[in-house]
C-alpha cells in the first residue's frame, strides 16, 4: 500500500513539534529553520497550516532537474533529493508549484521532504494527529465519513 | 550541554553590543533563565537602584531546554528590579520568541544603561545591533512586529515589544512577544521603556545542538509527553477550555474574588467562564473563541484565540479589532470581568485585546481598576477626578473605556497606570489596594484557598500566583489533596512549592506541565540535555537555592518581613459566601512557621547556617 502524508489543519495548534522533528531527523538539530514541513500562522484567522511536499506523482521538480539528481523511492513513492548528483541550480525550486523544495545555501544543495523513508518523523511527533501517515488512496476518507454522518443525521426518522 | 554558553551584553548608552561566555559555574548552581539571570541581576545591580533608572538593568534569559523537542520548551522570562514592586522581577513568557533567541546561539541578553533615543535591537544569530526606533515609537506591539518584519523583509523575525503602556511607563507594563504572549508581571515593560528600548527582534537559524545524550534526550522528552498526553488536565481541561476551565470550579469553592475582593463569588462567573467562550453567542451565532494554540514545542496547547462579535459597542466601527486575536485566560477573565463586575465576554476579550496591544498587565490592570470603582462607589473618586466616566461595578463601558485611555497614558488612565496600591494611597484608603509588595494579587481569594494567602505574602515579586501554586493541591488534588480551609501544613506546602517552582522556571519548561508532571518526569529531560548529574534533589535545592538568593536580593533592596502580610480585608472581613463563608485568612498562624521550615530566623531573614548550606 502506498502511503502519502495527510495534513488536517483543522487539528494543527502551531507547535512545531513536526519542524523539530523534521530537523533532528535530517539534519541532527532542533532546528525548524533546516525543517522540509513548515507550518504557517494565518493570525488574524486563528489558523495554522503545516505544508510540505505533496509527492506530485508527475513531479515538476524531478523533470526539470538537468542533471537527474531527483529520484523516485519505489517504496514509499517518494522524490528524493541524491546529495551527491544534486549541483544547486535552482531549477527544481522553481519549477515546484507548492514551493516546496528549498535552496541551502551552506550546502549548495536543495532539501525536500522524503518521507523519511517511510517512517516520516513529522507524523510521529504531531501531538493532535494534526499530521498523519495513510493510505494515499484515501486520503480524504477521514472527510468523507464526516459529511457521510451530517448526511446520515439530516435523515428524517422513519 | 543545554546551554549555547554565549550572552550578549548591550550597554544602550554607549550603543554597544558585545558577546561574552556564560558562566558555567553560576549554570550548574542556577541552572539558567530565572535562577541564572537572578544571579546575574544580583552580582551586577545594587538593590537599591530606582528601578527605572539607567543603573537597573534588563535581562532577557532562556533556560537550557529553550529550543529544545521537550514539550514546551520555549520559555524566557524577562528579568529586573520591578518597577511595580521595587522587589527583583521576573517574568515569564511562552510563544515562539524564546527558542528563536536560543537558536540565533544566545542564552541570554543583558541590557545596561539607557538609549539616547528610542532603538530596538536587531538579532540575526550572530549578527546584533542596535537600529533606531524612531518611527516605531508610540506604535503598538502589532504595529512594531509588522514594521520590523517588514524592514528586514523576513515574517520569520520574532519580535518581543512594549507598546504604548511601557513607553508612557505605566507602572505594570509588560513585554509582549508573538503578538500575544505576554512577560506579564511586575512592570518589566515599564523598565524596557525606561530604557528606550522598544523591541528586541531575533531571527535564529543555527538550532539547538550539543545536546549531552541525544539518544538519552529524545527518550526522556518521549516518556514525559506520553505523561502529558495522557494526564487528563494536560490532555483534555488544558487544550478545551484553557486556565478559563478554572472559572466555575474556582466559583463554586468561594475563592473567587469579587469586586474588588469585597465577595468570593461572582454570580456572573458562568457567562465569563471557559464554558461560555465555546457558546453561539445569541447576537451572531458564533463563540467567542475560535481555536485553541500551543507555544513553541507544547504539546497541550492551552492558548485561547478569540473573536470578537463585530457588532459589539466596543468594536463597532474599529475593523482593526474583527480578527482572531489572543484571548481570554483565566487571570484576565477574573481580573477585567469578576474583579470588576463585569459579566460582558465581549468586552472582557476587547480590554484584554488592549493588554495586549499596547503591553499592558491585564491582572494589575483590572485589580486597580476594581480598586477605582470601590472609590468611586464611595464617593471618594467622583467625575471630576474620572473625566466625566462612571466608574460603577459591573460598568463594561467603564472598563472598556480605561483599558483605552491606560494604554495611551490619557485623561485617569494615567493614575490607573500608577497601581491599584499608589492609587489608593493618593486618594487616602491604602487599604483598598488588594496588593502585596504593591503587586496586585491574582483571582484566588486568600479566605478560600489558605494556602494561597501565604504565598502572596511571601512571594518575592509581590502577590503571584505563579510562585507556588497551592490550588493543585488545595482544589485540584495534585500531587495529594490538603483542605483549602485549613492553615495547617501550608508552610511546608509553600515551601515546597516556591523550591519546585524556582527550578522549573529555570529550566525553559512551562509550568503548567506541573499539574502533570513532577521533578521527578523533569529530570531525567535536565540530566540528558545538561552536563552534570541533575537529580531531583538537585533541582529541589537549586530551586531553594534561587528563592533565597531572589530574598536576598529584596532584603538589600530594603523589604522586610513587615511586606510579607496580605491586605487588612482578607485578615480581617469574612468571607461573605460559599464553603468559606466567616473565614478570613490565617497568616498569622502561618507565617512563623514558614520562616522556620525555610531556615529564616524570626526576622525573616536567612539565618547563616541556611546560607553556607546553599552556597550564597
Amino acid at each position: 500500500m502506498l502511503r502519502s502524508l495527510h495534513i488536517d489543519p483543522g487539528k494543527c495548534t502551531g507547535c512545531l513539534q513536526c519542524e523539530l522533528a523534521c530537523s533532528l531527523r535530517n539534519d541532527g538539530v532542533m532546528n525548524p529553520a533546516r525543517s522540509r514541513i513548515k507550518v504557517f500562522a494565518f493570525h488574524d484567522e486563528g489558523r495554522f497550516v503545516p505544508y510540505t511536499c505533496t509527492q506530485c506523482a508527475e513531479a515538476w521538480c524531478m523533470q526539470a532537474c538537468p542533471v537527474e539528481a531527483i529520484r523516485v523511492n519505489t517504496a514509499t513513492g517518494a522524490k528524493e533529493v541524491v546529495a551527491s548528483l544534486c549541483v544547486g541550480c535552482k531549477v527544481c525550486t522553481i519549477a515546484c508549484p507548492f514551493g516546496t523544495v528549498n535552496y541551502r545555501a551552506d550546502t549548495g544543495k536543495v532539501i525536500k521532504c522524503d518521507l523519511c523513508g517511510g517512517d516520516p518523523a513529522c507524523a510521529a511527533a504531531c501531538p493532535t494527529a494534526a499530521i498523519t501517515y495513510i493510505d494515499a488512496e484515501w486520503t480524504g476518507l477521514e472527510r468523507m465519513r464526516q459529511w457521510a454522518a451530517r448526511a446520515s443525521a439530516a435523515q428524517p426518522q422513519a | 550541554m543545554g546551554w549555547q554558553r554565549k550572552i550578549l551584553r548591550v550597554n544602550l548608552t554607549e550603543g554597544t553590543c558585545t558577546a561574552e561566555p556564560l558562566n558555567m559555574a553560576w549554570a550548574a548552581q542556577y541552572l539558567g533563565q530565572r535562577g541564572l539571570a537572578s544571579k546575574y541581576l544580583f552580582e551586577e545591580v545594587d538593590p537599591k537602584v530606582d528601578p527605572l533608572s539607567p543603573e537597573n538593568k534588563l535581562i532577557f534569559a532562556t533556560g537550557p531546554l529553550t529550543g529544545t523537542i521537550a514539550s514546551t520548551g520555549g520559555r524566557y522570562s524577562v528579568i529586573t528590579k520591578g518597577a511595580l514592586t521595587g522587589a527583583i522581577a521576573c517574568s515569564n513568557s511562552g510563544g515562539y520568541f524564546g527558542a528563536e533567541l536560543k537558536m540565533a546561539g544566545w542564552d541570554m541578553i543583558i541590557f545596561e544603561g539607557r538609549a539616547p533615543k528610542p532603538v530596538y535591537l536587531y538579532i540575526e544569530n550572530d549578527h546584533a545591533e542596535l537600529v533606531d526606533a524612531g518611527d516605531l515609537w508610540g506604535g503598538s506591539v502589532w504595529h512594531t512586529q509588522e514594521a520590523i518584519q517588514k524592514r528586514h523583509q523576513d515574517p520569520q523575525i520574532r519580535v518581543a515589544a512594549i507598546g504604548r503602556a511601557g513607553e508612557n511607563q505605566v507602572l505594570f507594563a509588560c513585554v509582549v512577544n508573538d503578538l500575544h504572549r505576554a512577560a506579564g508581571r511586575s512592570g518589566v515593560g515599564a523598565v524596557m521603556g525606561s530604557k528606550n528600548l522598544k523591541a528586541v527582534a531575533v531571527r535564529g537559524t543555527l538550532g539547538v545542538a550539543g545536546i549531552k545524550d541525544p539518544q538519552r534526550f529524545l527518550e526522556a522528552t518521549a516518556a514525559a509527553k506520553k505523561v502529558l498526553a495522557e494526564h487528563p488536565v494536560t490532555s483534555q481541561g488544558l487544550p478545551k477550555y484553557g486556565t478559563q476551565v478554572l472559572m466555575n470550579v474556582i466559583n463554586e469553592v468561594g475563592a473567587l474574588p469579587t469586586r474588588n475582593a469585597r465577595e468570593v463569588q461572582f454570580e456572573g462567573a458562568p457567562k465569563i467562564s471557559g464554558e461560555a467562550m465555546h457558546e453561539p453567542r445569541p447576537t451572531d451565532g458564533k463563540p467567542n473563541l475560535v481555536r485553541n494554540a500551543a507555544c513553541f514545542a507544547c504539546t497541550i496547547a492551552c492558548g485561547r484565540i478569540s473573536r470578537i462579535d463585530p457588532n459589539h459597542f466596543t468594536v463597532k466601527n474599529k475593523p482593526e479589532y474583527w480578527g482572531a486575536s489572543g484571548g481570554l485566560e483565566y487571570e484576565n477573565a477574573w481580573s477585567l470581568g469578576a474583579d470588576t463586575g463585569v459579566d460582558d465576554l465581549e468586552a472582557l476579550t476587547y480590554a484584554n485585546f488592549i493588554c495586549n496591544e499596547h503591553g499592558m498587565d491585564p491582572i494589575s490592570f483590572g485589580a486597580t481598576v476594581a480598586a477605582a470603582m470601590e472609590l468611586y462607589e464611595m464617593g471618594v473618586l467622583t467625575t471630576e477626578h474620572t473625566g466625566g466616566l462612571e466608574l460603577r461595578f459591573g460598568s463594561a463601558e467603564a472598563l472598556a473605556r480605561l483599558a483605552e485611555l491606560t494604554a495611551h497614558g490619557e485623561g485617569f488612565g494615567r493614575e490607573i497606570g500608577l497601581g491599584s496600591r499608589r492609587l489608593c494611597e493618593k486618594y487616602g484608603h491604602p487599604e483598598l489596594s488588594m496588593t502585596v509588595k504593591g503587586q496586585e494579587f491574582p483571582a484566588y481569594d486568600p479566605r478560600g484557598i489558605q494556602g494561597m494567602g501565604l504565598t502572596y505574602a511571601t512571594s518575592n515579586r509581590g502577590a503571584c500566583h505563579l510562585r507556588s501554586y497551592t490550588v493543585a493541591s488545595e482544589v485540584l488534588g495534585i500531587p495529594h489533596k490538603t483542605d483549602p480551609l485549613s492553615p495547617d501544613g501550608k508552610a511546608e506546602l509553600v515551601k515546597a512549592f516556591q523550591d519546585a517552582t524556582a527550578a522549573w522556571d529555570s529550566t525553559g519548561l512551562c509550568l503548567f506541565t506541573s499539574f502533570a508532571w513532577t521533578l521527578a518526569d523533569i529530570a531525567p529531560q535536565i540530566d540528558a540535555a545538561c552536563e552534570g548529574e541533575w537529580t531531583v534533589e538537585r533541582l529541589a535545592e537549586t530551586g531553594e537555592r534561587i528563592w533565597n538568593l531572589e530574598r536576598e536580593f529584596n532584603l538589600r533592596a530594603g523589604l522586610t518581613a513587615k511586606d510579607d502580610t496580605l491586605p487588612r480585608r482578607l485578615l480581617e472581613e469574612p468571607a461573605r459566601s460559599g464553603p468559606a463563608k466567616g473565614k478570613v485568612n490565617e497568616l498569622g498562624k502561618m507565617l512563623p512557621e514558614y520562616y522556620r521550615v525555610r531556615g529564616w530566623g524570626e526576622d525573616g531573614v536567612p539565618t547563616t547556617e541556611t546560607r553556607q548550606r546553599l552556597g550564597l
